[in-house]
């Protein structure tokens, strides 16, 4: 699966930076990539990161000889390698290692956030069913149990009570393993059924949607409708602010509305689009493709 | 999308619509079935196959 590539073994063609677009087959989100760098006359080059292997004293055999590196494979885990071994290569990717190995764990997404004292929502973790359920009456019913690794509300469980939650932990516990061995709680918010998804590229606030949904749920991944919404002030400086607290980068922020204001739930490090640049007007992938090749060009992302 | 060619669902049997500019690698969906389908080859028409399933850590 290749595009087209003046010379892929050159990282470069007459002082245009090259990129590399990692990804997983072609989603409609790299489709519109595909044709955003097209657009601009980039070099690319379209790798599927199953084809990806090699020596880590290495460059990864499958992957072209670029300036810099989008990585979009639907594994958090491929994309966190890659971007660990090429930095160790001295190729700029976006995102950053820190940045994905932040965003990919919700623990750490946390930290980060309340380190640099974004509004977040509160966050509990514990190792064992009975820390469970003391985290849990420390919180207050219902609750909101997700695992630490995971995206598109997968395994992501409302608790309305105690007995409920003791059900989940024995089942986390009878499972085992690394993605069970840490339990992480958040107060349930309710949503009045829509939440915030804004989208920041290399430190700004581009396009927000609404995402609407019956369920308690809103990822459009399970179907929720995104909507456009205006971005105002607020929601741009704490959506620029949750940003830089995970590295910067081009990332996707979840946000509920509270009493209090904007509150940030997740940020995610490898945005998914394609149900928002329509409904927003902005052209989201190709604000992502300038700022890779801006990336490229420069040699390093920065850190806002 | 401007379908240029149908083709067969491997899953169902159902016809998939790819668009003129489809490329090998690209994910399509079966309207039919609700499979996600993936390119493997564009000559004569579309060739699909059955898309990964998602795995654990896959997401945004």
């Amino acid at each position: 699966m290749t595009a087209p590539s003046a010379d892929p073994s050159d990282g470069g063609s007459e002082g245009r930076p090259s990129v590399a677009l990692v990804c997983t087959g072609v989603r409609p989100e790299e489709k519109m990539l595909l044709a955003a760098f097209r657009a601009r006359g980039a070099v690319l080059e379209v790798v599927d990161d199953r084809g990806i292997h090699g020596d880590l004293s290495g460059w990864p055999v499958g992957l072209p000889r670029v300036d810099a590196v989008l990585l979009r494979a639907k594994s958090h885990w491929r994309n966190t390698v890659l971007a660990r071994w090429l930095r160790t290569l001295g190729v700029t990717t976006v995102n950053p290692a820190m940045v994905l190995e932040t965003c990919g764990d919700k623990v750490s997404t946390t930290l980060a956030l309340l380190d640099a004292g974004v509004p977040t929502l509160s966050a509990s973790v514990a190792f064992t069913g009975a820390g469970g359920l003391e985290a849990a009456d420390a919180l207050g019913y219902p609750l909101v149990v997700k695992p630490v690794i995971g995206s598109w509300g997968r395994l992501i469980g409302k608790v309305n009570d105690r007995d409920a939650l003791e059900t989940v932990l024995d089942h986390k516990d009878a499972l085992g393993g690394a993605p069970h061995a840490v339990t992480y709680l958040q107060p349930y918010v309710e949503l009045q059924g829509r939440d915030i998804r804004a989208f920041v590229i290399g430190g700004r606030c581009v396009a927000a949607i609404h995402r609407s949904s019956r369920h308690w749920k809103t990822n459009t991944h399970l179907g929720a409708e995104a909507s456009a919404m205006e971005v105002d002030e607020a929601l741009a400086g704490i959506s620029e602010a949750a940003a830089a607290a995970v590295g910067g980068g081009a990332v996707a922020i979840d946000l509920f509305e509270t009493d209090d204001g904007y509150v940030v739930n997740e940020v995610n490090g490898s945005m998914e689009f394609r149900n928002s640049v329509d409904t927003t007007g902005v052209d989201i992938p190709g604000l992502l493709a300038e700022y890779t090749l801006a990336v490229a060009a420069t040699g390093g992302v920065e850190a806002t | 999308m401007s379908v240029a060619t149908t083709t067969e669902c491997p899953v169902c049997g159902g016809e998939v619509d790819a668009a003129s500019d489809v490329i090998v690698g690209e994910l399509l969906d079966c309207d039919e079935c609700g499979s996600e389908l993936e390119v493997t080859a564009l000559s004569p028409n579309p060739v699909l196959i059955e898309a990964p399933m998602s795995a654990e850590d896959w997401g945004e």
